[in-house]
C-alpha cells in the first residue's frame, strides 16, 4: 500500500487500491519509460500521416462498395469454403497420426536424450515459425494449390499436438510406467497399456480443438497460394472487389462459428 | 477340486466393451478415416511432386546455408518495426478491449442489448484473422506499419476482451456491494472496486497476447502492413535464400525471447 | 531360486546406494527387508528386475544371470518375477480387469494387447484371482475409484497374474492405514504360502516385519547387517541397522499370533500353472 494512498483518494470510500508494483517509484518508473517508448516507436515508425488523412474518408468509400455483400459468384464462393474445410479435414488427420510418434519422441522419460532432443526441436522450430510463413516454403516447393495448405497444416497440427502429447506423458506417475515395464512388457506394449490411458482424452480433446483451428487457419494460408477460401479472398481484395471480399468474409465468419460449434459438441460428446 | 468344476465357475471370456460399443468405436474410425479420404482424394493433390520433394528440399537448404550476415544491416529496422507493431498494437488493445470487456460482462454492461453488442464485438474481433484484418486496414490507410499495428489490435480486442469479461464475471461482488454502500458513484465502484480486481487479469493477457503478436506480426507483411514481412517475402521472391535464411534466424530468437519474457513476466504476476 | 552375489549399485551422481550385497533365497517364505531410509531397501528391489541397473555383481534366478541379460531376454526374465509397489501404480484409466490382464502382457502379441483378447485360461486365472483378494464381481470398475486397500489388492493380484517365481515387494503398506495394512500382509503371507512363491518384501515398519516375515534382512548405508528370523532381531541388531534409540518397545515377540493363518501347506504352485496343465 503507497503511505501517500489517501490524500489522492476521494472522501467517502477510502479503499486501499491493490498495487501490482508496491514501490512508487518503481512503478512511476515503468509508467514514464512505457510513455517514452510509445513516443520513440511512433517517431521511428515513419508512419505516412497524409495517407491516413486519406485513409477515413476512403474506408468510408469502402464500406459503401462493400455492402450488399455480393453472393452471385456462389459456385466460386462454394468451392473455396469446402476446399478450406477439406485441407482442414486431411491436416487434421495426418496431424494427429504423425503427433503420435513424434509426442512420444518428445517425452524425455521414454526415450533416449539424443530422440528427446531431436522431437523436441522439430517440434520448437514449427511452433515458432508463423503458419503463412511455413506456407510460403511449401509454396516455392510445391507450387501454388492445396498441396502447400495442406502441408503447413499439418506441420502446425502435428507440432501442437505432439508438444500437448509430449508434456502429458512427461506428467505421468513415473510408478505406472514401472509397474507395467515390470510385468515383461514389450515398449509398443508399454504404449498401449500405460501411455494411451493416460494420453487418449486429452489427445481427442486436443485433436478436436485443432481442428477447428485448422479451419480457421485454412482461409488464410490461401493468401500467399496456399489454396482454400484465403485465395479467393485475397484475389478480390487486390481487384477491389469489395462487395465480393465481404461476402466470403462473412462466408468465414460463419464457417469459423460452425467449426467452434461443432468442436464444443463433440468434446461434449466424449465427455 | 477338478478343473471342470473351475471352468464352470469362472468366465472364460472378458470383453472390456460389448458388441455394441465394439461396432460404435469401429464405425467412428471408419467415419474418421472416410472423411479423411474423401478430403485428400477431392484436393487433387499434385503427388508427383512428392518424389522429389527431398531434393527440393535439400537443393534449397544448401542455398540458404550459410546465412548472409552483411544483411544484418538491412535487417535490423525492420525487425525492430515488427516489434513496434506488436507492441503499439498490443497497448492499443488494452486501451479498446477494456470498455468492451465491460461491456461484455454481465454484471457490469447496462442493459441486454449493450451485453449484446458488447459480444458481438468480441467474436467478429475473433473470427477474423489477422492476417484478414490486415488486408482490410491496408486497403483503408495504404501499406505501412499503421495498418500492421490496426490489424494487431483488432484481432486482439476479441482475444482479450473475452478472457477480461470472463474475469470481470468472476470478481468478488461484496467489495462492489461494499463500495457502493458508500454511496459512490459508477464511476467510483468501477475504478475501487472492480478495476483491482481484474487488474493482475488484464497484465497477464495483455502480455500473453503480445508474445502471439510478435509471432503474428512478423507476416504482416506479406499483405503489406509492415515488419519483416515485406522483407522475407521480397527475398524469397528474388531467391535469395542466403539472406531469407539470416531472416528466419532472427525471427526465430524475437519468438523465442518473447516467449521467455512473457512467460517470466507472467510468473512474476501470479 | 534367486542368488544375488556382490550387487553394487552407484548412482550417476557417485551415490553409492548397495554395496556388495549378497544372499540367496532358496525356499517360499516371505522375507522382509528393513532398513532405514536411503539404506537402499527400494534399490535393492528394483536391481533384481532391473527397473534400476546395476552396477556390478550377479542376481541369479536360477540359472539366467539377470543382470547380464539383454533387453529382450530381460524382458522374458521380468515375466518371472512380480512386482507390488508402495503407490499400487495401478492404469487409473483401465478397469480393474484389464490391469489384472496387464500381468500377462509379456505373454501375449500386441495386437491380442490390443484388441484385449486375452487367452481363456488368464481370463479364468484372472477371475480366480480376483474372488481370491475379495475383489469379486470389481472387473469393470475403473482402478481410480477404488479405495487403497482394494488397489493394492488389484496390485497384488496383477503381480500374481504373471505365475512368478518371485514377488518383490516395495512397501507395500507404507500408503494404507494400520488396519488395511494388516490386511494386506496378511494376504500376502497366505498367498506366499498358498502359491509357493518366495517374496521379497521392502518393510519400514519392523513391527509387521516381525509378524509377517519368516526372515529379515537388516539393511544399512547399502550394507546387510543383519540376516536372521523375527526372533533372532534384538534390540542391539536394530540399534546396529537403525542407530541409538530405545527399542524395547518396539519388539514384539513373535510367534504366529497375529499372522492368523491356518497353515494350509498345501503347496498347489499356482492358480496359472494349474489352470495351464489340468
Amino acid at each position: 500500500m503507497s503511505p501517500s494512498l489517501p490524500d489522492q483518494t476521494p472522501a467517502p470510500p477510502r479503499w486501499n487500491r491493490l498495487r501490482m508494483i508496491e514501490n512508487p517509484a518503481l512503478r512511476y518508473g515503468l509508467l514514464c519509460l512505457g510513455v517514452v517508448y510509445i513516443i520513440w516507436s511512433i517517431g521511428v515508425l515513419e508512419i505516412n500521416w497524409h495517407r491516413i488523412s486519406t485513409g477515413i474518408p476512403r474506408a468510408g468509400n469502402m464500406f459503401v462498395r462493400m455492402v450488399p455483400p455480393d453472393f452471385t459468384r456462389w459456385s466460386l464462393l462454394v468451392k473455396g469454403v469446402l476446399e478450406s474445410v477439406q485441407m482442414a479435414l486431411a491436416a487434421s488427420f495426418f496431424g494427429m497420426l504423425l503427433a503420435i510418434p513424434l509426442g512420444i519422441c518428445g517425452a524425455v522419460n521414454l526415450v533416449p536424450k539424443p530422440v528427446y532432443f531431436v522431437a523436441r526441436t522439430l517440434i520448437i522450430l514449427s511452433r515458432t515459425f508463423h503458419e503463412i510463413i511455413i506456407a510460403i516454403f511449401f509454396v516455392k516447393i510445391f507450387g501454388f494449390g492445396p498441396l502447400a495448405g495442406v502441408l503447413t497444416l499439418i506441420v502446425a497440427s502435428t507440432s501442437f499436438i505432439s508438444k500437448m502429447i509430449a508434456e502429458d506423458i512427461e506428467n505421468m506417475t513415473p510408478g505406472q510406467l514401472e509397474a507395467i515395464r515390470a510385468t515383461g512388457a514389450s515398449f509398443p506394449q508399454l504404449l498401449l497399456y500405460c501411455i494411451s490411458p493416460n494420453v487418449l482424452p486429452r489427445f481427442l480433446g486436443v485433436s478436436i480443438y485443432r481442428l477447428d483451428a485448422n479451419v480457421r487457419h485454412s482461409t488464410v494460408v490461401g493468401i500467399v497460394g496456399a489454396g482454400g477460401i484465403g485465395q479467393v479472398l485475397a484475389a478480390t481484395f487486390s481487384r477491389y472487389d469489395y462487395d465480393f471480399s465481404l461476402a466470403i468474409l462473412m462466408a468465414i465468419v460463419s464457417l469459423v462459428f460452425l467449426g467452434e460449434f461443432f468442436s464444443s459438441w463433440v468434446r461434449g460428446y466424449l465427455r | 477340486m477338478t478343473v471342470t468344476e473351475h471352468a464352470k465357475k469362472y468366465p472364460q471370456v472378458w470383453r472390456r466393451f460389448s458388441p455394441r460399443t465394439t461396432l460404435i468405436h469401429y464405425a467412428w474410425y471408419l467415419g474418421i478415416v472416410a472423411v479423411a479420404v474423401w478430403s485428400v482424394s477431392n484436393l487433387d493433390l499434385p503427388w508427383g511432386y512428392f518424389l522429389d520433394a527431398h531434393v527440393q528440399a535439400m537443393d534449397l537448404a544448401t542455398r540458404m546455408f550459410p546465412p548472409d550476415l552483411e544483411f544484418w544491416d538491412t535487417l535490423a529496422a525492420p525487425l525492430l518495426e515488427t516489434i513496434h507493431i506488436a507492441t503499439l498494437g498490443t497497448i492499443v488493445t488494452c486501451a479498446i478491449a477494456f470498455p468492451i470487456a465491460f461491456l461484455a460482462a454481465r454484471n457490469t454492461t447496462f442493459n441486454t442489448a449493450t451485453w449484446f453488442v458488447g459480444r458481438f464485438i468480441l467474436v467478429t474481433s475473433r473470427s477474423v484473422n489477422t492476417v484478414v484484418w490486415g488486408l482490410f486496414f491496408v486497403a483503408i490507410f495504404g501499406p505501412g506499419p499503421l495498418a500492421g499495428i490496426w490489424a494487431i489490435a483488432f484481432r486482439s480486442i476479441g482475444f482479450m476482451g473475452k478472457l477480461v469479461a470472463e474475469a470481470i464475471e468472476e470478481i468478488d461482488e461484496g467489495v462492489v456491494e461494499a463500495i457502493e454502500a458508500t454511496g459512490a458513484s459508477r464511476l467510483q465502484v468501477l475504478t475501487y472496486g472492480i478495476l483491482p480486481q481484474v487488474l493482475p487479469v488484464i497484465y497477464g493477457t495483455a502480455v500473453y497476447r503480445w508474445d502471439i503478436n510478435i509471432r503474428e506480426s512478423t507476416v504482416l507483411g506479406f499483405v503489406g502492413a509492415g515488419g519483416i514481412g515485406i522483407l522475407l517475402y521480397s527475398s524469397i521472391n528474388q531467391f535469395q535464400w542466403r539472406e531469407v535464411s539470416l531472416i528466419l534466424c532472427s525471427v526465430f530468437g524475437v519468438v523465442l525471447v518473447s516467449e521467455f519474457v512473457s512467460a517470466m513476466v507472467r510468473q512474476r504476476i501470479s | 531360486m534367486l542368488t544375488i552375489s556382490n550387487l553394487q549399485k552407484v548412482y550417476p551422481n557417485g551415490t553409492k546406494a548397495l554395496n556388495s550385497i549378497s544372499f540367496t533365497v532358496d525356499q517360499p517364505q516371505v522375507i522382509a527387508i528393513i532398513g532405514p531410509s536411503g539404506a537402499g531397501k527400494s534399490t535393492l528391489i528394483r536391481c533384481i528386475n532391473r527397473l534400476v541397473e546395476p552396477s556390478a555383481g550377479q542376481i541369479m534366478l536360477d540359472d539366467v544371470n539377470i543382470a547380464s541379460l539383454g533387453r529382450r531376454d530381460l524382458r522374458k526374465a521380468r515375466r518371472r518375477m512380480g512386482m507390488i509397489f508402495q503407490e499400487y501404480n495401478l492404469v487409473d484409466r483401465l478397469t480393474v480387469m484389464e490391469n489384472l490382464l496387464s500381468g500377462r502382457l509379456g505373454y501375449v502379441s500386441f495386437w491380442r494387447a490390443w484388441r484385449r483378447n486375452f487367452p481363456p485360461d488368464d481370463v479364468r486365472a484372472a477371475f480366480k484371482l480376483l474372488e481370491r483378494v475379495g475383489l469379486e464381481g470389481y472387473q469393470d470398475t475403473r482402478a481410480d475409484a477404488l479405495s487403497g486397500g482394494q488397489r493394492q489388492r488389484v496390485g497384488i493380484a496383477r503381480a500374481l497374474m504373471q505365475a512368478p517365481d518371485l514377488l518383490l515387494v516395495d512397501e507395500p503398506t507404507a500408503s494404507l492405514d494400520p488396519k488395511t495394512s494388516r490386511q494386506i500382509m496378511r494376504l500376502l503371507v497366505e498367498l506366499v504360502e498358498e502359491q509357493g512363491t518366495p517374496a521379497l518384501v521392502n518393510i519400514h515398519d519392523v513391527a509387521l516385519a516381525q509378524t509377517f516375515s519368516d526372515r529379515i534382512i537388516g539393511l544399512r548405508k547399502g550394507e546387510i547387517v543383519f540376516e536372521g528370523t523375527s526372533q533372532d532381531v534384538t534390540e542391539d541388531v536394530l540399534t546396529d541397522i537403525y542407530g541409538e534409540e530405545d527399542w524395547s518397545l518396539t519388539i514384539r515377540k513373535a510367534n504366529g499370533e497375529d499372522r492368523g493363518d491356518d497353515q494350509t501347506q498345501g503347496k498347489n504352485n499356482g492358480y496359472l500353472r494349474e489352470a495351464a496343465t489340468g
